[in-house]
């Protein structure tokens, strides 16, 4: 079983659920925030491997080069210039797309590789703890996250997805693979707005949806009212706890420490199924 | 116009909150929030007007004409994001893998693909006795900078005479945190007492200062983990980073935020930590309020 | 010697913005004539300023005038060998006729890139 991690909202606690669940499951721990994946300061995991990803940059032979300008012309993101008689990339701004080198009419343009990112491939015992991450000044982490999962889902058939924030492409491609989301959701309102953001987007792509509310001081009457109207199941109500608040600060994991949420970990794990 | 942008690195920590009281405390004419993935400055701006709500067009997006397509499988063979799909040799684009390179258009034989224009999301502009510009993706969408720049410059043309801006920035490092940063005055870092916050605190100084920016950390609930706070103020100051402020956890802000209050209109130890760190960012700035 | 101007929507004025300008003016000294064209680059996903820069370039231009000036698209200019100068107040005109003097300073800030893409 494969489940995605995912809040809108950041800060809501994606993290703290997705290590602590992965680990109740045994299953692989996939971090795919890749800007800032933060789920090794908790698994804190040991016998790392890490693979670079790449994207793809095109090459340009001056031999063969007729100064046609075809793949200048064809970028639809302007990241090819053409000064004194020679074709130029900027690779920050290429999609590695392969369509300057495919429409070449000489084969004066070939495909090189850079690095965009990593993966590192580590276990926390026996759980397999599989990171994403983004180089810096890089726009885009979606052949990252892609690589994670890759990675991730090879070792384990059952996954733990750790989403980035928001509900954009990054997102999307997140929880593309899985079998079912559970939204981590803060009963607040502007937890409670990025929430149906992000439901909308899993609703869309059809995956079944479980809720956990996290950091609740006082139920908030909007959030519980939506979750009822439309029959989506509370696996937890977490309460905002200060001494618990403490241990995450200093990046504790709580499962198989802590009798409170090795038994609330426990029950999301019977309770969640596609 | 001087601009200031609040970022955090990790989500959570308190952007929007220190975001609206600013806005609040300067009481500035102009703001904008770029968190496009997930706006919230809305809920707390206070903003009542209709707003003027304009289509964002992000890139083209392939589309196939079944009746021409002779399903040769070139598109899906050369599309490099998975973005072309067949079932039963009907091919069809997934509208939220496709980057619109237009490599498919070049490939397929009959002219069967073509790009079409697509709404990736919508801006709204309140333009009455305050600017303020917001945005909202269409789920799943890339373009998330152009559509951050597209709100700035919104703003910047409808408040142009306005002296101080204060813009609420998103989470990350990528792309829309990048588009945001050009351009800003100064960066406000708004971060947690936690590990996460330190270790997103750290990429996120290296991005803003490799894109030229000049930053200043504060951090929130503060009071959460007074250790990890020593720590962070530890790492700016070997880091030359201006150290501006803490801010102690107050409950008193969730229920302004609920009731679609900034904090600065609560009586709470909050509110004056943030006055506090607004009046020295506002020197910084050399803005007279 | 060839100036090219970013312009605003009133095509007088100098536009802050170089890569995404309505509008840009072509002004030839050897004539003293003035073109003012669209800017194709300024709804441009990503790359605009490179856009912009590129169209400079086939214009065969010495100089371009602008406020600000992205990272990318100078890295373009100074290749092919055009100068970039800062503009004194917002009239394009004035600050042709300053170029002219050589009284116009050099730009040399450059911002970095919007990164307007996916």
């Amino acid at each position: 079983m494969k489940i995605a991690v995912l809040s809108g909202k950041g800060g809501t606690g994606k993290t703290f659920v997705s290590v602590n669940l992965a680990v109740a499951k045994n299953a692989a721990y996939i971090d795919c925030d890749v800007e800032e994946p933060n789920g090794r300061i908790f698994l804190k995991p040991v016998d790392c491997k890490e693979s670079p990803v790449f994207a793809g940059l095109p090459e340009f032979d001056e031999s063969k080069c007729v100064g046609c300008r075809k793949c200048v012309d064809f970028c639809r993101f302007n990241a090819l210039v053409f000064i004194k008689n020679k074709p130029a990339v900027f690779s920050d701004v290429c999609h590695a797309c392969g369509g300057c080198s495919l429409i070449c009419p000489t084969g004066a343009v070939t495909e090189t590789m850079r690095q965009i990112g990593s993966v590192e491939q580590c276990k926390y015992k026996k759980t397999d703890v599989v990171t994403g991450i983004l180089n810096i000044g890089e726009a885009s982490g979606i052949a990252v996250i892609k690589e994670a999962l890759d990675t991730g889902l090879r070792l384990n058939e059952n996954a733990v997805i750790d989403c980035p924030p928001g509900s954009g492409c990054a997102v999307m491609e997140s929880i593309s693979a899985s079998d079912l989301c559970i939204i981590v959701v803060e009963p607040t309102a502007f937890g409670f707005h990025n929430f149906k953001m992000v439901y909308r987007l899993v609703k869309l792509i059809g995956k079944p949806c479980y809720i956990v509310i996290n950091k609740e001081d006082a139920p908030y009457p909007p959030l519980d009212g939506f979750c009822a109207e439309n029959g989506l199941p509370i696996l937890a109500r977490i309460p905002f706890d200060p001494e618990t608040a403490a241990l995450l600060a200093n990046g504790e994991l709580l499962y198989g420490m802590n009798d409170y949420y090795t038994d609330l970990f426990d029950k999301v794990v019977c309770e969640v199924k596609p | 116009m001087k601009k200031l942008l609040i970022l955090s690195g990790k989500g959570g920590t308190g952007k929007t909150t220190v975001a609206s009281a600013f806005i609040h405390f300067a009481q500035a004419k102009a703001f904008a929030d770029c968190d496009v993935d997930a706006p919230n400055l809305h809920i707390v701006a206070g903003v009542d007007a209709e707003p003027q709500k304009s289509d964002y067009y992000g890139s083209q997006k392939a589309v196939i004409n079944t009746d021409k397509c002779v399903s040769c499988d070139m598109c899906r063979e050369k599309c490099r994001f998975g973005a072309i799909e067949s079932t039963d040799e009907k091919y069809k684009v997934n509208e939220f893998s496709c980057e619109g390179c237009g490599v498919c258009v070049a490939v397929c034989p009959t002219g069967a693909v073509t790009l079409a224009d697509d709404v990736a999301g919508k801006v709204e502009l309140y333009n009455g006795e305050c600017v303020f510009c917001t945005a909202e993706l269409k789920m799943g969408r890339g373009n998330s900078g152009k559509l951050v720049s597209t709100v700035k410059s919104t703003l910047q043309k409808n408040a142009h005479d306005a002296p101080l801006a204060i813009i609420d920035g998103s989470p990350g490092i990528g792309c829309p945190v990048i588009a945001s940063v050009s351009g800003v005055t100064m960066v406000l870092i708004v971060t947690e007492p936690t590990m996460s916050g330190l270790s997103d605190l750290k990429r996120i100084l290296k991005t803003v200062t490799a894109f030229h920016s000049r930053a200043a950390v504060c951090v929130n609930k503060a009071d959460i983990n007074n250790t990890m706070t020593a720590e962070i103020e530890n790492y700016c100051e070997e880091n030359k980073i201006p150290f501006v402020g803490t801010i102690p956890y107050d409950k008193q802000a969730s229920v302004a935020i609920n009731a679609g209050k900034s904090i600065a209109e609560t009586d709470c130890t909050a509110k004056q930590a943030i006055k506090e760190i607004f009046d020295r960012m506002m020197r910084m700035m050399e803005v007279t309020p | 010697m060839i100036i090219i101007l970013p312009l605003d929507e009133n095509k007088t004025d100098i536009c802050v913005s170089f890569g995404r300008c309505p509008f840009l003016m072509i002004y030839d000294t050897e004539n003293n004539s003035t073109e003012i064209t669209e800017n194709s680059a300024a709804n441009a996903q990503g790359g605009a300023g490179i856009k912009s820069a590129q169209f400079i370039v086939d214009s065969k231009a010495d100089a371009l005038i602008t406020v600000r000036c992205g990272e990318n698209a100078a890295e373009v200019l100074n290749a092919a060998g055009v100068k970039i100068y800062k503009p004194e107040g917002i009239s394009a005109e004035h600050n042709i006729a300053l170029l002219k003097d050589a009284k116009l300073s050099p730009l040399t800030h450059f911002h970095a890139g919007f990164h307007g893409i996916q």
